[in-house]
């Protein structure tokens, strides 16, 4: 449950704008039609005892706690239950209403532990709570039949469940349905038996349970309860903050005991997450103690070193003397740096403004490069703004859902939940995937089209959507007479009704069935609101930029924009993805966007900075990376990332890396990149700083300092500290004068600050005086740019495709339990789901090669190959194998190849053309980098382990 | 030579199976019909003579001869004069009995259709309006006016309706459903199409409890034989899994859906938002079957009979310790005695009756110095009980109250689907208080407490399974006191 003092009104908020008037106890009150009794007596300070309600929950009705009286009306119904209405007089507190719910409370205690003093939910239960509001004083029946000799379930890393206390409301069992989606629980048995059950009686661990802490918010004892809290009691202060975690961007409450965080409670009114959280957010936080985490500066000559711990003064005056030296030894433009999307907008602000103002070139860039840079240039080009259309609320006005190239119920957990609410309400799926991903068919959940295409081809499968669209006449005309181009769109819809566009014409290419592609496009043409979610699956390809104004294409031809229940979604991958592109990471654009080569834009920057910004474009990772290798680019200093593990073709990192003679990594841990590091600066996490984080939806949120930094300072302050040493003025005590900066600098965040964002909890950017709270919609009336602009979508072939030496193709993403690198998540109990990286693939690829399930195999690629074992599944198509790339060992991206998207250099992480056979162990490869590894991580005067 | 012999599982039970065979082998033709109804003449055999059917029952497989040559022993004559028929007024049973349950002929012959047939030709407000004016109640045993209900489906907006019939006739000592899906399915087919066109549903369920396999596989074949005639309203039957809680309307959509049967809060009305969130009616088969009779003979026929507010007939059902076990259709206002002692003939044991439970395993007691209640929803609730489904269940001087009381908690103990506390723990407590009167620990006490208990449970239960269990326990306290030992068994006064 949630820390107590949070209000809970019992039952949701219905959606009426008819209003009703009725009196409780005498007072009047007004609500909307629908709202429950219980609710409307809640929002004039009235608390009616319950147990199975709480307001994340549709009414039960099952504990007959909340009874209460009606004029005119006989019995005592339920208030959970009973709608107000117009003129109705309710009464709460009766003596008949007291005495009916002391007996229902008697018969709770009767069936459970009296040990409130040694009980972890001691002080912080609700059913302790209860029991005193209806003033039980004795239980009378004696010894009975009860449940006290239940076992407890601690299977659960995170939380344990003891049946032996609960008092079967079915909260959790509710919460599990109705707001995760999952159904992993259910009452098993009748009457006095009945019993909370995971799955078929299964321990929670082995449960179909995914571990997103529902079930443990909802329950009013301890019957599910955080093991953390059980360790070191109830929580006694809270501040709200960010998940660091995924683009969703769920806010919490991290509830403290002292500086101890006790448990990570999502906040309710967190409109991201509406009181949601996964697995990651809710409970995988253990790695900021993890005991590989890096707390003193560190620095070395070499990187066949030992490291040599040294104080933050030190570590600083090297680097600065470092980066002079070089620029001094091979000119201003052989460093750069490189920004996280993991980092707050104020620290990743901070650091291109080092590169640009303190190193005087454009050498910044960063990780989004490898993710949503395609998102960012295909939505300027179309919309006018690099950033998705709508607010995740939008999806619950969502009629028909086409997902693409994203897995969210792993990779957007809170967001997928959502989305499966909208689906049972009925709103239709098309998923675009070339795997059969959970979404497609779970429980209560069915796609109503699965278009597996080959893995490469997103642009033939949209762009024959396009030709259906248009050549059925299923175009939004007057949309697009209002809203478009007219030119571009003619221009466009001659290109995509040309038969080789057809969905027949492209089958044998993309082996998606014609008939599906027919009917997909008619479903989201004409299925009422239409909204498009998309992910990695859309942009890590060579024509990811392509794919991108593909979907711009479609919903702007259905007029599917401007409105809720519609719009271009990217499901963004990291926390601050969104908000790493905006504050200027890119080595061409400046903060908001602004191109270097805009005159105005520099000026600006200039009278503010006092330091002249470099009209060329600086380099972007791969181009830094060739440059080192060719001897021209010699420092990089980088902020929160692991490129090494990160970026495809590690070899070629990795060569790139060894080249430089200053690499400085600021990181939690000695992550891989750190093995070719000269300078380590420990770094700070979520819970120890304060700042903001911009989430897929352009939601801007705060991140609040819970404790102090374990390594003394926050991320900002380290690089204002080596902006300082290498004589480059900043002096900023808070970075809410950062933000300030940034709000003057940037338009869309003209009207952002700290006590703006204290006063509304969040906002979306655009916020400026003509959205002054902020733009949940865009293009609500307009494009940003104007006209919508259509570009032709030409199918171009990867250069990456199947051939004899290798026949299979690889694609790649993640898995729920595991984030990204897994730098944070394997350093936290998570990898007992998910202890290494598997291959799957179709048993008759497997059968062709001899492979067994779990077998021990090796991927080959044209750049490199790595083992790890298989999975044989049908979830893939035959012909092609996928792997997530969350562990190190794996190296998946050792396989990966050096093609990229045509306009932003986004890898093609999701298409590699691969051999794979049966393997007896590591590659050479794999061992050598290794031991390398062992090497790099050695630390003077501390035993390895 | 034609015979008419049932094929009422109850009939099949005393064994109407070998006297069949025995009149086939003895080369009589032999009609299969329903039960007429009284159990101690079955297994019964009619012979078809131009004077009309002579019955002889009960009949025995090894004297069939005699049925034949007209010697039997048990020779009745004309069965509709007995007097246990001849007192009735049948409407909704008048063909159960009779005819083939499974010919769409005999159906035509005996008056079958016209209600569909009149209902199609009007509106459908004009069919709920007539359905409201008969003062038709459910007869599932919440007596809710059945018009009412109809009306608020009808007037829910809703992009599909169902009607639903709740065949899940769960409670001890009943079985008129079940008689009337094995012995007149046509009927209920009948009525169920005419609430489809009433309401604008065009799909029904019939929910069947799993102990009936002769009503579901009668139930069946009569849908299919009728699918052409009810089209395009179609019909589907649901077998249940043995929990009587499905009997509870909304567990039973609950379980219809494929769902644990687990009680649903109301509102909303099933009306508004019932079988899979769309307008459901949901009706009683005995609610159902009495509409074409309605339709038939209009709503003032129907209405004609009753007693104040409960109008029309009531099937009622004879059982336990009773002489003249069976199903009695009769216009409500009948005395809780005459039923007792006149048509059922009093203790099939001879032993004075002690008590009558009606309404099921969750009716009150009724001692016999009450047997002059009316058969009436508002006289029996004001009395401290209920009409139910009109299961009479009698008892001689032999039965121990205090046990009864305590079968009561356990029955619910047993059946409760466990959503609401009142009912899932109190049932449980309930027989664990009663052990202790009963094993005569501090009776007063615990006899105290077990009025607590009643009321909670009866003004906090979510259903009425467990708002209903205080009925048999609490008037077993009341009218037989003496049974609960040294206990002051004194009730609050409310």
């Amino acid at each position: 449950m949630a820390w107590r003092g949070e209000i809970d009104l019992g039952t949701p908020p219905a959606v009426s704008q008819a209003m009703v008037t009725l009196t409780i106890d005498g007072r009047r009150v007004t609500v909307p039609e629908g709202t429950s009794l219980m609710r409307a007596a809640a929002l004039i300070g009235t608390s009616i005892p319950k147990l199975c309600a709480t307001d994340s929950l549709e009414a039960f009705g099952s504990c007959r706690l909340c009874l209460v009286e009606i004029d005119g009306r006989a019995g005592y119904p339920a208030s959970c239950t009973t709608p107000a209405a117009q003129g109705m007089a309710v009464r709460t507190q009766t003596d008949r209403l007291k005495q009916l719910r002391k007996g229902v409370m008697e018969l709770y205690i009767s069936d459970h532990p009296l040990d409130c003093l040694t009980c972890a939910a001691n002080g912080d239960c609700e059913l302790q709570d209860q029991a005193g509001a209806v003033g039980l004083r004795a239980v009378r029946y004696g010894d009975g039949a009860n449940h006290l000799d239940q076992a407890k379930d601690s299977s659960n890393p995170y939380f344990d469940f003891d049946p032996s206390k609960c008092i079967v409301c079915s909260r959790c069992v509710r919460a599990c349905d109705e707001v995760q989606g999952t159904f992993a629980l259910t009452i098993e048995g009748m009457g006095f038996a009945s019993k909370v059950s995971p799955s078929q009686s299964e321990p929670f661990f082995s449960s179909e349970c995914v571990s997103c802490g529902a079930c443990v918010q909802a329950c009013p004892t301890a019957t599910l309860i955080e093991k953390k809290v059980a360790e070191t009691g109830t929580p006694d202060r809270f501040e709200v903050t960010t998940c660091a975690y995924c683009g969703v961007g769920c806010t919490f409450r991290a509830e403290m005991r002292g500086e101890e965080l006790v448990r990570m409670v999502p906040w309710k009114e967190g409109k991201a997450n509406r009181g949601h959280s996964c697995v990651k957010g809710r409970f995988a936080w253990g790695y900021a103690n993890h005991r590989e985490r890096i707390l003193s500066p560190m620095i070395r000559a070499s990187i066949d070193d030992p490291w040599r711990e040294v104080g933050w003064d030190e570590a600083i005056a090297h680097t600065a003397s470092e980066f002079r030296r070089i620029q001094a030894e091979h000119g201003k433009r052989a460093i750069g740096g490189i920004t996280s999307s993991r980092c707050t907008n104020e620290e990743t602000f901070l650091v291109q403004k080092l590169v640009r103002a303190g190193f005087g070139n454009n050498n910044v860039d960063t990780c989004a490069r490898v993710c949503h840079s395609p998102t960012g240039y295909g939505l300027k080009t179309a919309f006018g703004t690099s950033a998705g259309t709508q607010d995740f609320d939008s999806v619950m006005a969502a009629d028909t859902i086409i997902l693409i190239g994203a897995n969210p119920t792993d990779g957007h957990p809170v967001f997928a939940s959502r989305l499966k609410q909208r689906l049972r309400q009925g709103a239709k799926l098309i998923v675009i995937d070339p795997r059969r991903i959970d979404i497609v068919r779970s429980p209560h959940v069915e796609a109503a089209h699965h278009l597996p295409l080959r893995p490469g081809t997103n642009v033939a499968v949209l762009t024959a959507v396009a030709h259906v669209i248009v050549t059925e006449g299923l175009v939004d005309e007057d949309f697009v007479r209002d809203r478009c181009d007219r030119a571009e769109f003619d221009d466009w819809a001659a290109f995509v009704a040309d038969p080789r566009h057809s969905p027949e014409a492209t089958e044998s290419l993309t082996t998606v069935p014609a008939e599906s592609v027919r009917a997909a496009a008619r479903l989201y043409a004409k299925g009422g609101n239409g909204a498009i979610y998309y992910g990695l699956g859309v942009t890590e390809h060579s024509q990811g930029s392509t794919t991108v104004l593909a979907i711009a294409n479609l919903a702007m031809a259905t007029g599917n924009l401007g409105r809720a229940g519609v719009g271009v979604n990217p499901l963004r991958g990291q926390n601050n993805v969104q908000g790493s592109c905006d504050m200027g990471s890119f080595p061409h654009e400046l903060s908001g966007y602004r191109h270097v080569s805009d005159d105005a834009a520099r000026a600006m920057f200039r009278a503010l900075w006092g330091a002249d910004i470099d009209h060329e474009p600086g380099l972007r990772i791969p181009n830094m990376l060739g440059a080192a290798i060719d001897g021209e680019f010699k420092a990089l200093y980088i902020q929160g990332e692991d490129i090494l593990q990160s970026d495809p073709d590690t070899r070629h990192v990795a060569a790139g890396l060894a080249a430089m003679e200053c690499v400085v990594v600021q990181d939690l841990f000695l992550n891989e990149t750190a093995n070719y590091a000269h300078v380590f600066l420990p770094g700070s996490t979520f819970l120890e700083k304060n700042g903001t984080f911009t989430n897929a939806e352009r939601r801007i949120q705060r991140v609040r300092k819970v404790m102090r930094p374990l390594n003394g300072l926050e991320d900002w302050e380290i690089t204002q500290k080596l902006a300082q040493a290498i004589g480059y003025a900043m002096a900023y005590d808070h970075p809410s004068q950062i933000m300030d900066e940034i709000a003057a600098v940037t338009p869309t965040f003209a009207g952002v600050s700290y006590d703006r964002l204290d006063a509304l909890g969040s906002i979306q950017w655009p916020c400026n005086d003509a959205a002054p709270e902020g733009t949940p919609v865009m293009h609500l009336d307009g494009f940003v740019r104007g006209k919508g602009k259509f570009v032709r979508t030409e199918y171009v072939a990867t250069e990456e495709r199947a051939g004899p030496r290798f026949p299979l193709l690889l694609t790649t993403g993640r898995i729920l339990s595991q984030y990204n690198v897994g730098a944070q998540t394997r350093r936290t109990e998570n990898s007992r789901w998910h202890d290494e990286d598997r291959l799957e693939i179709h048993p008759h690829d497997a059968e062709q090669r001899g492979i067994l399930d779990g077998d021990w195999v090796k991927v080959a690629s044209r750049a490199g190959d790595t083992t790890l074992r298989a999975l044989v599944t049908d979830r893939v198509a035959p012909g092609v194998v996928y792997t997530t790339f969350h562990h190190p060992a794996t190296q998946a991206n050792v396989v990966t190849t050096d093609n990229s998207d045509w306009a932003t250099n986004c890898p093609e992480y999701k298409v590699t053309a691969v051999q794979v056979g049966r393997s007896n162990g590591p590659t050479d490869w794999q061992e050598r980098y290794d031991e390398r590894s062992r090497r790099s991580r050695r630390i003077e005067g501390v035993a390895a382990e | 030579m034609r015979a008419f012999v049932s094929r009422d599982m109850a009939s099949v039970g005393l064994g109407a199976d070998e006297v069949a065979a025995a009149l086939i082998a003895a080369g009589v033709e032999v009609v299969r019909t329903g039960s007429r109804g009284l159990f101690r003449i079955e297994p019964l055999v009619e012979i078809e003579t131009p004077d009309g059917r002579v019955g002889c029952g009960p009949v025995a497989a090894d004297e069939v001869a005699a049925v034949i040559d007209g010697t039997h022993r048990n020779r009745i004559g004309d069965v509709a004069k007995l007097p246990f028929f001849a007192s009735q007024q049948r409407f909704t049973f008048a063909r159960c009995g009779i005819v083939d349950p499974l010919s769409l002929a005999d159906y035509a012959a005996h008056g079958g259709w016209i209600g569909l047939d009149r209902a199609r030709r009007a509106p459908p407000a004009e069919v709920v309006a007539m359905v409201r004016e008969s003062g038709l109640r459910g007869r599932g045993g919440a007596g809710f006016s059945t018009g009412i209900k109809w009306q608020t489906a009808l007037d829910a907006p809703g992009d599909a309706k169902f009607i639903v019939c709740n065949a899940d006739e769960g409670d001890s000592g009943t079985f008129a459903d079940r008689m009337l899906m094995e012995g007149d399915p046509f009927c209920l087919i009948e009525g169920m199409a005419i609430a489809g066109h009433a309401v604008g549903a065009a799909r029904g369920y019939v929910y069947i409890r799993s102990e009936y396999p002769f009503a579901i596989e009668t139930m069946r074949a009569a849908i299919a034989l009728a699918a052409e005639r009810i089209a395009p309203f179609a019909l589907e039957v649901r077998v249940g899994a043995g929990a009587y809680v499905c009997g509870e309307e909304t567990a039973l959509l609950d379980s219809i859906e494929g769902k644990r049967g687990q009680v649903r809060a109301k509102p909303p009305l099933p009306a508004i938002a019932g079988l899979f969130g769309k307008p459901t009616v949901i009706n009683n088969v005995l609610t159902l079957a009495a509409v074409p009779f309605i339709l038939a003979n209009g709503a003032e026929a129907y209405a004609a009979i009753g007693f104040g507010r409960s109008r029309g007939t009531m099937p009622v059902q004879l059982a336990g310790n009773v002489r003249n076990g069976g199903l009695y259709e009769i216009g409500f206002g009948v005395t809780l005695g005459e039923l007792v002692d006149d048509v059922g003939g009093g203790t099939e044991s001879g032993r004075p009756v002690r008590a009558v439970q009606v309404g099921g395993p969750l009716g009150a007691y009724f001692p016999a110095s009450m047997f002059d209640l009316p058969f009436d929803y508002e006289a029996f609730a004001a009395a401290g009980g209920l009409i139910g489904h009109a299961g009479v269940t009698v008892f001689d001087d032999g039965v121990d109250m205090m046990r009864m009381a305590r079968f009561a908690m356990e029955f619910c103990a047993a059946e409760s689907c466990g959503k609401c506390t009142p009912c899932r723990i109190g049932s449980t407590r309930g027989v664990e208080t009663l052990d202790r009167i009963i094993a005569g620990d501090r009776p007063d006490e615990n006899v105290a407490l077990l009025r607590d208990l009643c009321d909670t449970m009866r003004h906090g239960s979510l259903c009425a399974l467990g708002g209903f269990t205080p009925f048999p326990v609490l008037s077993a306290l009341d009218h037989f006191g003496e049974d609960f030992g040294a206990a002051d068994i004194a009730g609050p006064v409310e």
